[in-house]
């Protein structure tokens, strides 16, 4: 490692093996992690719930796009067979190009994966040749020419020659393919040689579909179809429709905003060579329905967001992009921060294991569910001898700790169960008070006691009015939902809804009797009513009769319509409350929402400013700490002359400002202010200036203007 | 008819088939047969022939080369990326593979020529060579000198070679401003209806008779011949809608001769397939299928452009309503509208009579993003954070082609945007989110 040398030369230090020690994934977890003690089995938690939680999200996208993608593979299939026929109509018809043109909404981000298992599932079924293409790797017809042909041969010529050759030669190879073959009757002579293979019997891969498809058809994906340059695209299909008779080509084209772009892109010439048939996938908001419903909305999933964070990931999912996937990503950040930073989320696994993580915590993990304030609420509720041994003996705070993770379980397993009825009762209402989605109704029910909201209250007497039928069957409903909770207290619920269900479908053979005479008593004051025709008496005869109206005596279903809500009210009262009023609610409760905004929402500007306007957030230096709206003169010169910049108007005296800068930096370096040289502009500060100058220049403030010599203008409001 | 078709240098049986296939084109034919000569004589250098979309152009070239057996070299310029494909084509349809093989990579014209040269030495013409190419247009965007050489290539390989332009376009908007050999032209007419109609018969369906054809191909004449005279895309209409004109005849309440009952079914068919699957509204597939179908359920098939609803998030809603207003909004008249407190603006002054209704006529206008972005924080009703995701919200609106970029993309700094949406559209965008649109446009004050 000596460079001692009698000449000049370069030496060449190779990176020792051992110092190239890369950081496991664990490790970047533990590092920093708050409470050291249990991060690895904290780790292996998050670990755990995440691989979950991917397949699962997985699992359901494949459901969900499983219609579409089924048609798709019908379509495939049915035009790769149209065109074997040889009737009249089919021969005179002009042979066009299938071409299917798949909607898929404005969340660009989550198309990949359903392009991916697309591309996967014609592979199995329908052909073995499928390409897809996006458009920024297609700027030229020959770019687009060259991927579709890497794709369709590429991937048979790598299974060809398995040796490892250099890269080298593999490049120059593949730089003659293109520029003397890159065309599609290359594609054609490759894929007469391919079909004639396929039909000898000694064939490498033969799946079994694919034999009894003689041609199988040759598919491209144009996976964003907007980007793609019209030029292109119309040329690239001029040229294919030249050889349609041969080649059994077809198109796929992913679209995301509306149908109506293939017109806007393809002149008529063009989209005459294409059989266009339109294929709508789900809505991206329902998909995000799906997703909370099997994934937020349920007990198995030991892991919850609070109000704020749920607030936070679904306002970001509205307000900005559609993308399911981001809204996994928002989840899986939720899930890694709480396990770093929450040394209690040991205790936030299965109730099983929850009870021997219990076990064996340690004094300091007991000593923070101590500290926990839903537990100090619980410790100040219980008797005083009780709250000592709480605070006291460990073992027993163990115990409790159990009995109380126990509650916390029983709590999701009632609470769910009840956040469905409520929403199915709720959801058909008019204006929806309590919201459309089950999702609002699970927020409204995180922020507080959501009988106390005054939406409730409205959708609970708009559910008075509902006539039977709709009653009934709404009620069916819930005791479906309840047919599949687990929990004691609901079965025992759903055994009082159900004989309430069977009253009422006797009502309907006893309802066949004439309602009671309460008829007259409504007859006569409206009788009175013509004899009177002051208005005062009128106004009286007519509050007289709401009041009787009111009073009258109600029937025997409005009694048990009564009777059923307030059931149901007394099941929303007992089940529903927020997850903060339960005692160790912070074990799986996430609820830091500025971090995740923070992380998911950045906010470029805000941050310049923070760091101009109170450099100390950032450099943690304390000599910069300073009172509100204040700068240190000790601060980075950008920042005094941020500072200064803000007390100017719109154009800015650049020697003035060289000025202030000089005197307020002369103040740090604690220079004599009586002195003479106090203040006065030296090289140094000079190019210091300069530099800051520019650096606000870079960062957007100010530019240069031709209004005045020797100013520059500002670029943004406010300041002092 | 075929009397027309008479030449020296060939067979007469062969001229009878070719006139048969060309029905309609015989005196083009002939034209084409008499420039051409004799098969061992020099031919003309060049020929341009041009004539609207399918006019017969390439399937008359197609025909003659192929039943007279001539040696030439069809070559499509959409297909030729670059020029080496083109040379390529040409070098392997006359002298095999091995010789196309010699090219260099990127060749350029003169090793064509050198390599041209050198094999036609090795097996010289007995006849005219033809060069054909189909869409010649696109020629003028590749290499300056691309086109004056193939229109004298004659010379330069010193061959029995003739190049043959086929266009859509006439000659004039091809030749360059340096000047070039001028070629023969040729023009191709379209079709009169009375050669569509004749031609198109020609294709009958072997099960029924010809004048049953020949009175259904009338049929759909009268109500194609106005909007589309293209050969191709009329025989397709016939093959789609063939059935549907020859169902009451299979049920049995027509004749074949009683064709005013026959126009009377098909007419109104006809005329929804105009609408409909002519303009690729819907696909021939589901047009097929749905005339398989009932009646009643027809009217449950939507055509493309019926789908013009598109979802988007709630800042993306208005942050093209608010590139909309930046568009189609003079910049000066911002105050007034996105102001609280603007003060008195001379109503006179405002209005300025030649600005008043032209901005939508005029169509959008490029903004910078700071006034985008002004105007959406005061269009939006509630505080926004200017986060990074606003900002990458503007250009997945961009990829969307909602919005399109003016300035040229690699300018990070204060780019230009214009709106790409329609009025229809951004008022049924704005319905979503309840912000009237129409009270902040200033053509509509």
């Amino acid at each position: 490692m000596s460079t001692s040398s009698v000449s000049k030369g370069c030496f060449v230090f190779k990176p020792s093996a051992k110092k190239k020690k890369t950081l496991s994934l664990e490790d970047h977890f533990i590092h920093g992690c708050e409470g050291a003690e249990k991060s690895k089995t904290r780790f292996q938690l998050c670990q755990e719930l995440w691989d979950q939680i991917k397949t699962d999200t997985e699992l359901l996208q494949d459901e969900l796009n499983r219609k579409i993608l089924d048609s798709l593979l019908d379509f495939t299939r049915k035009c790769s067979s149209t065109r074997q026929h040889s009737d009249w109509a089919s021969h005179m018809r002009a042979s066009e190009i299938p071409t299917a043109a798949l909607v898929l909404g404005v969340n660009v981000p989550d198309h990949d994966m359903t392009f991916q298992s697309l591309s996967e599932l014609l592979q199995q079924s329908v052909t073995p040749h499928v390409a897809s293409v996006q458009a920024k790797e297609c700027v030229a017809l020959k770019h687009l020419m060259k991927r579709v042909l890497e794709r369709l041969l590429g991937t048979d010529v790598t299974v060809d020659d398995d040796d490892n050759e250099e890269e080298e030669t593999e490049q120059t190879r593949a730089n003659l393919h293109k520029s003397v073959h890159c065309s599609l009757s290359t594609l054609c002579d490759w894929y007469t040689t391919k079909t004639k293979k396929s039909v000898t019997p000694g064939k490498k891969r033969s799946s079994p579909v694919k034999d009894d498809l003689q041609q199988p058809p040759i598919v491209i994906i144009f996976k964003d179809l907007e980007a793609f340059n019209a030029k292109v695209l119309q040329d690239f299909i001029l040229i294919c429709s030249r050889y349609i008779e041969r080649l059994p080509l077809m198109f796929i084209f992913g679209i995301a905003t509306s149908p109506s772009t293939i017109q806007h892109m393809l002149p008529h010439s063009v989209s005459s060579l294409l059989c266009i048939e339109l294929f709508q996938s789900l809505s991206c908001t329902q998909h995000l329905a799906t997703v909370i419903d099997k994934l937020i909305l349920t007990t198995w999933f030991p892991f919850k967001l609070n109000g704020k964070v749920m607030q936070v990931l679904i306002s970001i999912f509205l307000y900005h992009d559609f993308s399911v996937r981001n809204f996994i990503k928002g989840v899986q950040l939720a899930l890694l921060e709480h396990f770093h930073s929450q040394p209690l989320s040991v205790l936030c696994c299965r109730k099983k294991e929850a009870m021997l993580n219990v076990m064996q915590l340690g004094n300091h993990d007991l000593e923070r569910i101590r500290q926990l304030p839903s537990f100090k609420r619980y410790v100040e509720k219980q008797e005083p001898q009780e709250q000592e041994t709480l605070l006291k003996d460990d073992t027993h705070l163990k115990e409790v700790c159990q009995r109380l993770i126990k509650n916390l379980h029983k709590y999701h397993k009632n609470y769910y169960p009840t956040l469905r009825c409520l929403h199915t009762l709720t959801s058909s209402l008019p204006r929806y008070p309590l919201g459309k989605q089950i999702r609002e109704l699970h927020l409204i029910c995180l922020e507080k006691n959501v009988w106390e909201n005054e939406e409730y209250h409205t959708a609970m007497k708009l559910l008075k009015m509902l006539a039977k039928d709709e009653l009934i069957s709404l009620l069916k409903k819930c005791v479906e939902i309840l047919q599949h909770a687990k929990s004691k207290k609901i079965k025992r619920a759903l055994l009082q809804l159900e004989a309430m269900l069977a009253k009422f479908k006797q009502l309907d053979t006893v309802a066949t009797e004439p309602p009671p005479p309460a008829e007259e008593s409504i007859i006569s004051p409206v009788k009175n009513l013509q004899k009177k025709t002051d208005l005062f008496q009128l106004q009286k005869a007519l509050l007289e009769m709401n009041e009787s109206r009111r009073s009258k005596k109600l029937s025997p279903f409005e009694v048990l319509r009564n009777e059923a809500l307030q059931f149901i009210d007394g099941l929303v009262q007992s089940h529903l409350s927020p997850p903060e009023s339960q005692t160790l609610n912070e074990v799986c409760y996430y609820s830091s929402s500025a971090t995740v905004r923070r992380h998911l929402n950045a906010a470029p500007r805000t941050s310049i400013q923070t760091a101009l306007n109170s450099p100390f957030y950032y450099l943690q230096n304390d000599r910069l700490k300073t009172e509100d709206g204040t700068v240190s003169n000790a601060a980075p010169d950008i920042c005094i002359v941020y500072k200064l910049h803000l007390e100017c108007g719109r154009l800015i005296n650049l020697f003035d400002w060289l000025e202030a800068f000089s005197t307020v930096v002369s103040a740090a370096e604690g220079n004599d202010p009586d002195s003479d040289s106090f203040g006065k502009v030296d090289d140094v500060k000079h190019a210091r200036f300069i530099r800051a100058v520019s650096e606000l220049e870079f960062l957007g403030f100010i530019k240069s203007t031709k209004q005045k010599t020797d100013h520059v203008a500002r670029i943004t409001w406010g300041g002092c | 008819m075929s009397a027309l078709l008479q030449h020296p240098g060939y067979e007469e049986e062969r001229l009878q088939t070719v006139a048969k296939q060309l029905p309609c084109r015989e005196v083009q034919a002939g034209m084409l047969l008499s420039l051409m000569g004799q098969p061992h004589q020099y031919s003309y250098p060049s020929i341009f022939i041009y004539g609207h979309q399918s006019s017969g152009k390439s399937h008359v070239l197609h025909v003659l080369l192929k039943e007279l057996e001539l040696p030439h070299a069809t070559v499509s310029c959409v297909e030729c990326v670059s020029v080496a494909l083109l040379f390529e084509q040409v070098l392997l349809s006359f002298f095999g593979c091995v010789a196309a093989s010699l090219l260099p990579r990127s060749p350029s014209l003169s090793d064509f020529v050198r390599i041209y040269r050198q094999q036609s030495s090795q097996s010289p013409a007995k006849q005219t060579r033809y060069i054909v190419m189909e869409k010649a247009e696109l020629l003028r965007d590749s290499n300056a000198n691309l086109l004056p050489a193939l229109l004298r290539l004659q010379e330069l390989v010193e061959d029995n070679v003739s190049v043959i332009l086929l266009s859509e376009i006439v000659w004039d908007r091809f030749r360059p401003n340096t000047g070039c050999f001028e070629p023969l032209l040729l023009h191709f007419p379209d079709y009169s209806k009375g050669e569509l109609q004749h031609i198109l018969a020609q294709d009958r369906n072997p099960s029924y008779s010809d004048e049953f054809y020949s009175a259904y191909i009338n049929i759909l004449l009268g109500v194609f011949y106005s909007v589309c005279r293209d050969l191709r895309e009329l025989r397709h209409l016939a093959a789609l809608n063939f059935s549907k004109f020859c169902e009451p005849l299979a049920e049995g309440k027509v004749k074949e001769t009683d064709t005013h009952k026959l126009w009377r079914n098909i007419e109104p068919h006809l005329k929804k397939a105009m609408q409909t699957v002519y303009l690729r509204e819907v696909s021939s597939l589901q047009w097929e299928k749905m005339q398989q179908m009932e009646e009643k359920e027809n009217g449950a098939l939507r055509g493309l452009s019926a789908h013009t609803h598109v979802e988007l998030p709630y800042y993306s809603k208005f942050l093209l309503i608010a590139a909309y207003l930046a568009s189609f909004n003079p910049a000066r008249t911002d105050k007034r509208f996105f102001v609280k407190h603007h003060g008195k603006i001379k109503k006179t002054n405002f209005l300025k009579k030649n600005e008043k209704t032209s901005n939508h006529l005029l169509g959008p206008k490029p903004f910078p993003l700071d006034r985008l972005l002004a105007i959406f924080y005061s269009v939006v009703d509630s505080r926004v954070a200017p986060t990074a995701s606003i900002f990458s919200q503007i250009s997945s609106l961009v990829t969307l082609q909602l919005l399109t970029q003016v300035s040229h993309s690699e300018q990070l700094d204060a780019p230009k945007y214009k709106c790409a949406v329609s009025m229809d559209f951004i008022c049924a965008i704005s319905r979503t989110v309840n912000f009237e649109i129409i009270k902040y446009l200033y053509d509509f004050l």
